[in-house]
């Protein structure tokens, strides 16, 4: 302790150093995200590690100061003594305005430039418009004329979401495309997406919307090109089938168009 | 006293005849409306709960007696004269009447805030029991979406918002040497407007539909279309904000005008300082909210279409009026809280407030930027994209002046005399785990990052880490630092210390994993959630148990030391600030002799120095005192 009193920087220095360092491969070692399936994922989470390492010297400095005061300054119960009258320190102060600002200008520079990367427009992007309704989502392809309970994409194909609301407040949710929305009546909410990699992930309500809002799941399949065309052809297909049944049943069809998503196409699963 | 008089004269039995009467009276009203407007049926009851939620608590304040006063002189009567006999409180008795002494007031906020945080932290055992594993245990989703509303509502409004203000007003006039707050009668009217708000809370759950179930939040339209529960809400909302805009104006005239002579601004505590910059945001922003609710009632009480897109309405109009008051709210929440924190620092740890006037400054600067950021609880609302970055950069910014606080509390420890008592500990663990809370919330107002984590548990651990491991902490360290002034008596310390173990450890464990959860894909606000989160969920129920009984050793704490603790001195701490300087617990009248101010609050370890003198003639200053800014000669740290 006596050394400790008389050189306290020397040690905190050293003891914080090591710490930082567990503290940051320890952050970096654990497994934080879902799967990436989407091209915005790689970016931030990359952003998120970094936030992640730049607060690890902080958290650590804090932890630190107050471990290492408590055990070099303590006293004894009944100790009459008082601490040295520091008032201040205008270099010190200095210091820890200025760092503070530099570190949180950088990263909010870092972060606008990765929210350019992940929302630049991509040519050629497929068009799904999503309907959240308490308590399912639904999914029309309107160049494709076609719609669908299940959403299926294609992979690399990069998708625009136009997402509405047919009641209260939603939110469209693939947490391993990093991405969501809320699903807001009254306008249209839009989020561009990439696929990046096969498979089947949830899709989730993020936005308490009522005694159903835990169970408002859905899925989405990423599926090669190849399948995704076949789905499509196939959807559109039935479609048209089912457009000139109901005409001969008497005019549906002008209905259908014009009607809630997911209302008249309760074609569950679907192929692909 | 007869029955008669007693049904005639302020207090409970007048309270009771109010209610039916005031029922009576709103009951009368619908009927008489509808029937001149023609309206079948004529009882319609949703609007007769409505209109009786409006008159039926104002039937109790102005039964319990708050009124009586302003009454009499409105009607010309002989006002009865304030012979300050109903002041101090002699009896258990005393403190369930309308009483105008501050310090009365205070340990009623105090002990009513209590008891709302007690009701829920059992509710929050109730979710986390349900949450224990997937699937469906305990409660039906619309009872968890109650239950989960309900928690947060009476956390926000009843316990973290309030109890600050039972403590600032029990120990502001006692720190700037007044004899009272500068309006007790109003300060008496804030207090009882609070228990009818949180009993509306709780109340509405014997509403038919159940309690309000879309969170603290309301957001419109689900608020304007679940059942009558929410209106219990949306009215109960009206009473507590304004209690709160209520007494932030008391505090704010109390603070500027009734200091004892010398106290300068910059002369005064910090939590004066704190409390004077949270009363500012409250008298500002807490109207905002009290707005989103009216339009909320307006909507679903008279079919008005504010949040209706068919009808012309706006439905991300209402997230920017609650969030210009809620984000505010949030500094509402801590700003008190900082307060604290400088007390218990620098008196445990025997050292002035590093840097004081930044400290002030930082305050003031928070309460500016906290106005700038409101949007960032809306990255993902879809409201326009161009304000997100700007609002992404006024949050980061905001860790600047809350850097300042966290470097200068540790600097006060730097070099200290530490003394590792129950309140000090209590500051530690805040600052470390509010530090914690800040980083997070750094992440938060990253864009990118929102973007996938808002609405997640990350958010529910943010929020926990910092209103519990932040506010709640600062709390603890404010109750156990002036419970000898308050009561009179001792805590036990041991007892004291086992609290802050096992509240601290099991804050962790069951918070801390919480991110983890988010960022994995958990969304909040969950009855039920995928089977991949069920081991982690049923960790954080089980520290969550074990978190909510270490409460237990607090109360226990608490009411036996009130009861039977060893008699404390006066100045148990040697602190130098005016509230020492009296009795434990003070006198009626707080003071005697009106104090002279002849420095700061803080000069512990400057030979000689005093904060302030009593007698009719300032001491002589024997000493110049230490300036009391960051700037100029003082020893350098290292």
């Amino acid at each position: 302790m006596r050394l400790l009193r008389r050189r306290p920087m020397l040690g905190l220095v050293l003891v914080s150093l090591v710490a930082t360092i567990v503290g940051i491969a320890l952050v970096l070692v654990i497994d934080w995200f879902p799967v990436q399936a989407s091209t915005a994922a790689d970016d931030i989470d990359l952003l998120y590690d970094v936030l992640l390492v730049a607060s690890v010297p902080i958290f650590v400095l804090v932890m630190a100061v107050v471990i290492y005061s408590v055990l070099a300054f303590r006293v004894e119960p009944g100790d009459l003594s008082d601490g040295e009258p520091i008032h201040g320190n205008t270099k010190l102060e200095i210091v820890w305005v200025t760092i503070p600002f530099i570190m949180v200008s950088l990263l909010a520079v870092y972060g606008w430039v990765v929210l350019d990367d992940i929302e630049a427009s991509e040519p050629d992007a497929l068009i799904v418009e999503v309907t959240g309704q308490q308590f399912a989502w639904s999914y029309r392809y309107p160049e494709q004329g076609f719609s669908s309970d299940t959403l299926v994409l294609a992979k690399d194909r990069p998708v625009e979401f136009d997402i509405n609301s047919g009641d209260v407040l939603h939110d469209f949710w693939v947490p391993e495309f990093r991405l969501k929305t809320d699903a807001v009546p009254g306008i249209t909410t839009k989020i561009r997406v990439t696929p990046s990699r096969l498979g089947n992930y949830d899709v989730v309500c993020a936005e308490l919307c009522g005694i159903g809002h835990s169970t408002m799941r859905s899925s989405v399949r990423v599926v090669s090109p190849g399948s995704y065309e076949a789905w499509a052809t196939e959807r559109k297909r039935r479609k048209e089938e089912q457009d000139s049944g109901a005409d001969a049943g008497g005019g549906l069809a002008a209905a259908g168009a014009g009607a809630p998503v997911g209302y008249v196409f309760g074609v569950a699963g679907g192929g692909g | 006293m007869t029955l008669a008089a007693r049904l005639r004269g302020p207090g409970w039995y007048r309270a009771a005849i109010s209610q039916p009467l005031s029922f009576l009276f709103a009951l009368g009203l619908v009927v008489l409306v509808r029937a001149l407007y023609g309206y079948d049926p004529l009882f319609d009851w949703t609007a007769i709960t409505t209109v009786a939620l409006l008159t039926m608590p104002l039937g109790f304040i102005v039964g319990i007696g708050c009124f009586d006063y302003w009454f009499r002189w409105a009607s010309g009567a002989p006002t009865i004269p304030e012979d300050h006999s109903s002041h101090g409180a002699k009896t258990w008795w005393d403190y369930f009447r309308v009483n105008t002494d501050h310090k009365v007031i205070g340990i009623q906020y105090i002990v009513t805030t209590f008891f709302f945080f007690i009701l829920g932290g059992l509710m929050a055992m109730v979710i986390r029991a349900e949450l224990a594993q997937p699937g469906s245990q305990f409660v039906d989703p619309n009872t968890y979406n109650g239950l989960f509303s309900v928690h947060a509502s009476l956390m926000i409004f009843l316990f973290i918002i309030p109890v600050f203000a039972g403590i600032a007003n029990y120990v502001i006039p006692l720190m700037i040497g007044a004899p009272d707050m500068a309006f007790p009668r109003l300060n008496a009217l804030s207090f009882w407007m609070l228990p009818t708000a949180g009993v509306m809370m709780i109340a509405s759950f014997f509403a038919d539909g159940g309690a309000f179930a879309t969170g603290w939040t309301a957001y419109a339209p689900i608020s304007t279309e679940t059942p009558i529960g929410q209106q219990f809400f949306t009215i109960g909302v009206q009473f507590a904000g304004a209690s709160s805009i209520a007494t932030a104006l008391n505090f704010l005239v109390t603070i500027i005008t009734m200091r004892a002579p010398g106290m300068t601004f910059w002369r005064m505590p910090l939590l004066v300082w704190a409390n004077f910059t949270t009363s500012l945001l409250v008298v500002i922003a807490t109207p905002f909210i009290a707005g989103s609710q009216f339009f909320v009632l307006l909507d679903r009480s008279l079919g008005f279409h504010f949040f209706d897109p068919a009808g012309g309405g706006d439905v991300l109009m209402y997230q920017h009026v609650f969030w210009f008051y809620s984000h505010p709210a949030v500094y509402i929440m801590m700003l008190p809280g900082f307060g604290i924190i400088s007390e218990v620092i620098s008196t445990h740890a025997r050292k002035p407030v590093f840097g004081y006037r930044m400290m002030a400054f930082s305050l003031v600067a928070i309460v500016i930027l906290g106005f700038t950021v409101w949007a960032h609880h809306m990255f993902v609302s879809g409201m326009h994209n161009w304000l997100r970055v700007p609002m992404m950069i006024t949050t980061m910014l905001i860790a600047v002046p809350t850097g300042i606080k966290i470097f200068s509390w540790l600097a006060t420890l730097w070099r200290g005399a530490i003394h590792l008592t129950t309140p000090m500990l209590f500051a530690l663990g805040f600052v470390t785990m509010f530090t914690l809370g800040g980083i997070s919330g750094i992440m938060l107002a990253v864009i990118p990052v929102v973007i996938h984590v808002s609405d997640t548990y990350f958010v529910v651990a943010h929020i926990h880490y910092v209103l519990f491991g932040g506010s709640v902490f600062t709390i603890f360290a404010g109750l156990y630092h002036w419970f000898p002034k308050i009561t009179g008596r001792m805590y036990d310390e041991t007892l004291g210390k086992v609290h802050f173990w096992l509240s601290f450890v099991f804050f962790n464990l069951t918070f801390g994993p919480m991110h983890l959860v988010g960022i994995d894909g958990m969304p909040r606000r969950v009855a039920d959630y995928a089977e991949q989160f069920g081991t982690i969920n049923a960790l954080i129920s089980v520290s969550s148990f074990l978190f909510g009984l270490s409460f237990l050793v607090f109360l226990y704490n608490m009411i036996t030391s009130w009861r039977r603790g060893p008699i404390a001195v006066a100045n148990p701490w040697r602190a130098h600030s005016i509230e020492w300087q009296v009795s434990s617990p003070p006198p009626i009248f707080n003071f005697d002799e009106i104090p002279t101010v002849v420095g700061g609050p803080y000069e512990y370890g400057v030979p000689g120095a005093v904060h302030a003198v009593f007698g009719e003639k300032p001491a002589p200053r024997t000493v110049t005192p230490a300036p009391a800014g960051g700037g100029g000669s003082p020893p350098p740290v290292e």
